[in-house]
């Protein structure tokens, strides 16, 4: 992740003069065109979505033929059909799941029905869930991800804003003290990143868990959860305890090494060497000459960091039985429920799009030598 | 940067050394696995059933765990009837009826008992089925009779489950009460096993000419090989030994085939510049939106799970990363260089120049990103597979360790089960990981300044 604010780390610098109204104009067409180019991305990326998800329309059978089985054992079994002649009640199940198939647009070829599926859920229309239903019971996808989310923000926030934080003092902490012992510790654990947070996960579940007995296996409560409000939050923080750490131990190294990198490189530049000649105090150096041009790509990192919130650790949550969208995720693709999925993944696209557009136009307004809108007057 | 100058740089990195040392060994693992066990043989054991695991304990730990506690784990031990050693006594009772007598011998020498006792008996016969009685015979003299049975073709006497002879036993399960030295036996004490020479004497009666009656004892152990057994009685170790071969070539071949593809299209995009360049912004833009871990998933479940399947859309999908923009900005600044301009002049052709003097010139940058892949790739399976995801025919590191996550091994206390692929792929991870770092440092002049 920090790679990439480090390929965009050389921005602050003196600004040029501009007549305003040129800059309106320019700032006016890129908005534009940013804004065209990343909703086709948008509309590209969840169609695809839907069309894997659909199994290229295949899973339209499928459901036909559970729908047909359903009826036909409904209607079979039902006593008031018994005295029916046999090729009767198959005319009659017949009708009825034609009926079925109209009601739910199956009969309608795949194409259509795709294009629709794209329109429904880029307006953010999600539709009603196959399968899964929320606690409260409501099969409205919306719903079910407005339910889901806090578990899933409540442990990413927790884990990627410390993590965010700390990696930043830390790597700030050792740029001044580099080359001492702590610092050749985090350059020597930076390659632990390798290794994914749910796999720390499982090491924690071993420790803390299943040797110590200290900490609960998995889950977001004790069952059944304590009834007032104070044993709740400390049941709630007792279960978030291993999956937050394994979130922050599977980055925190390499996120204060790349820093750490970054803020060297920095420190390195002649104006900073030039403001240790006229004695300014480091503190000063620190937070007038090494921050403030390291400043933009922090807020990308930091933007893209609240970004990421969002969506839910897969596997992690699947590790630790965290009853987040990332877990509810998984439970929808196993059974198939496809709104639920474009649901998940549209939401996420939006607000990564939204995200990458508003640092766009930041960047367009705030540094000149970000050239918008192509040709420029001599 | 000439090879050996190179090489002597990453050895100075002490990190590196260890890296190698990591790599070079599972590599020597891998070859071995791959010679020693053949991989339709390896498929064919891992998805076998009773007919190649049947003599083999459930769960047991390996058997260095004995090393820790101080005490002899009891592995497995076989006795069978069809062994020359064991004597048959027939004796004729009638026209048709006749004895088939013989004793199973074993002597008991663990600290602890074995984790179930199961007699297979296996008859052949005309009409009626011969019968069998049982009587354990323990090195103090004491007799069990555990029961009698006609035995068919293939029968089993699971020993440890059959509950009327758990009820004659005191309600002691039967593989401690059968092996227990009777004062240990007492309320207050910890039974401990009477070692010494047992007999499972097995008195036949058979009622058809040429009528044969065999038996096969098995004492399963509670610790087996270097690995120890999963549920399925399966030896860990064969898994744990293909997962190596197969980890390390999906990693390789997902590394190379992601980065040699992005590199090969973003030379080619900032050789043809116009809409190419457009193009590969776009694409990389949708390549971000796309989820990538929830297609993986997708497939999974919807198509296939087949590992090579899986690896090529690994690679497609992870051709448009990030990185394309990075090598194409380094594209550019080759393109305007002077040797570039002098094969255009003497009229090389626009893919010569792309893949014979573009490429090469950048592409030590792609040594560290290519080896830091690698564990990313070799997690990315592990990770399909603890979903229930892996490839339903080979055995690897992710399966095991998913067959323990969805066994309970955790709570269970099976904790080898989970640590063994586990530690496994951290070493793999690690050792690549280390090595990347390293190259980074050479590879970029700027970080090695620091």
């Amino acid at each position: 992740m920090a790679s990439e604010a480090l390929s965009g780390g050389t921005i602050a610098k003196p600004r040029g003069r501009i007549r305003v109204p040129d800059t309106l104009s320019r700032i006016l067409k890129y908005v534009i065109y940013r804004s065209v180019a990343l909703f086709a991305t948008v509309v590209i990326g969840v169609y695809l979505t839907v069309l894997i998800a659909n199994m290229g329309g295949y899973l339209d059978q499928i459901r036909i033929s559970q729908i047909r089985e359903g009826i036909g054992a409904a209607m079979s079994l039902d006593p008031a059909n018994r005295a029916l002649a046999p090729s009767e009640l198959r005319q009659r199940i017949d009708e009825e799941v034609l009926i079925e198939t109209q009601r739910l647009n199956l009969d309608q070829p795949f194409f259509l029905r795709s294009v629709n599926y794209l329109t429904d859920a880029l307006t953010l229309n999600l539709g009603r869930a196959e399968h899964i239903s929320s606690d409260s019971g409501s099969r409205q996808v919306r719903l079910i991800l407005v339910e889901r989310m806090p578990a899933t923000l409540l442990l990413s926030a927790t884990a990627n804003l410390s993590l965010f934080f700390i990696a930043i003092f830390g790597a700030l902490f050792l740029s001044r003290r580099y080359g001492s012992w702590l610092d050749r510790i985090v350059i020597a654990l930076a390659p632990t990143s390798a290794i994914p947070a749910w796999f720390i996960g499982i090491f924690l579940i071993l420790i803390f868990a299943s040797v110590f007995h200290v900490l609960p296996f998995g889950g977001m409560v004790d069952a059944p959860p304590p009834p007032d409000l104070g044993g709740y939050i400390l049941s709630l923080l007792k279960h978030m305890v291993l999956p937050v750490s394994a979130l922050f131990l599977h980055s925190v190294f390499i996120a204060i090494f790349n820093w750490r990198t970054f803020f060297l490189i920095y420190s390195s530049e002649d104006y900073v060497e030039m403001a240790k000649a006229k004695g300014l105090t480091s503190r000063t150096i620190e937070q007038r000459y090494i921050l403030r041009p390291t400043l933009p790509p922090i807020v990308t990192q930091f933007a893209f960091t609240l970004i990421y919130l969002w969506q839910g650790a897969i596997i992690l949550e699947t590790v630790f039985a965290w009853p987040g969208l990332g877990r509810m995720l998984y439970q929808a693709i196993s059974i198939f429920d496809v709104p639920v999925i474009v649901g998940n993944v549209v939401l996420i696209a939006y607000l990564l799009v939204a995200t990458v557009f508003l640092l766009d136009i930041i960047y367009a307004l705030l540094d000149p030598r970000v050239k918008v809108g192509g040709e420029r007057k001599a | 940067m000439k090879m050996p100058v190179f090489l002597k740089e990453l050895l100075s990195y002490r990190s590196a050394v260890f890296g190698l040392l990591i790599i070079g060994g599972l590599i020597a693992l891998a070859v071995y696995t791959v010679i020693t066990i053949p991989y339709d043989e390896a498929i064919r054991r891992w998805r076998g059933g009773e007919e190649i695991w049947g003599d083999y304990p459930r769960n047991a730990v390996p058997q260095w765990f004995g090393v820790f506690s101080g005490e002899s784990l009891p592995t497995t031990i076989v006795v069978n009837s069809k062994d020359s050693a064991i004597q048959k006594k027939a004796q004729t009772v009638s026209a048709d009826m006749a004895t088939a007598d013989f004793i199973l011998p074993f002597e008991y020498t663990f600290d602890g008992f074995p984790s179930e006792i199961n007699v297979f008996l296996q008859a052949q016969y005309d009409k009626r089925k011969p019968q069998a009685t049982l009587i354990w015979k323990t090195p103090d003299g004491r007799d069990f009779q555990l029961g009698d049975m006609t035995v068919g073709a293939a029968d089993r006497f699971a020993i440890s489950i059959d509950q009327r002879l758990a009820r004659k036993l005191n309600d002691v399960r039967p593989e401690i009460a059968l092996l227990a030295d009777p004062e240990s036996l007492k309320p207050g004490a910890t039974p401990k096993p009477l070692k010494g020479k047992y007999q499972l004497v097995i008195e036949g009666l058979t009622f058809d000419k040429g009528s044969n009656l065999d038996a096969k004892l098995v004492l399963y152990g509670q610790a087996h090989g270097v690995a120890g057994t999963d549920h399925r009685r399966r030896d860990i170790s064969v898994a744990l030994l293909w997962g190596t071969p197969i980890a390390l070539a999906f990693g390789f071949l997902a590394a190379v085939g992601s980065t040699l593809t992005t590199f090969a299209i973003a030379a080619i995009g900032s050789w043809f510049g116009g809409w190419w360049g457009a193009a590969i912004q776009r694409l990389t833009e949708i390549n971000t939106v796309l989820p990538t871990l929830t297609i993986l998933i997708m497939i999974g479940i919807f198509y296939t799970r087949n590992i090579w399947v899986i690896l090529g859309i690994v690679i497609v999908l992870g051709i448009f990363n990030l990185s394309i923009k990075v090598y194409r900005s380094m594209f550019l600044q080759v393109k305007e260089m002077p040797y570039i301009e002098a094969a255009h002049a003497y009229g090389a052709s626009n893919l010569r120049i792309v893949f014979q003097y573009m490429m090469p010139k950048i592409a030590p940058v792609l040594i560290p990103s290519f080896v830091t892949l690698i564990p990313s790739f070799v997690f990315l399976e592990a990770s399909l597979a603890v979903l229930g995801l892996g490839d339903p025919v080979l055995p690897t590191w992710g399966k095991v360790l998913n067959d323990a996550y969805s066994n309970g091994a955790l709570y269970k206390g099976y904790y080898y089960w989970v640590i063994e692929p586990a530690v496994l792929l951290m070493l793999a991870g690690l050792g690549f990981a280390v090595v990347g770092f390293a190259l980074d440092r050479i590879f970029n002049p700027r970080l090695r300044e620091i």
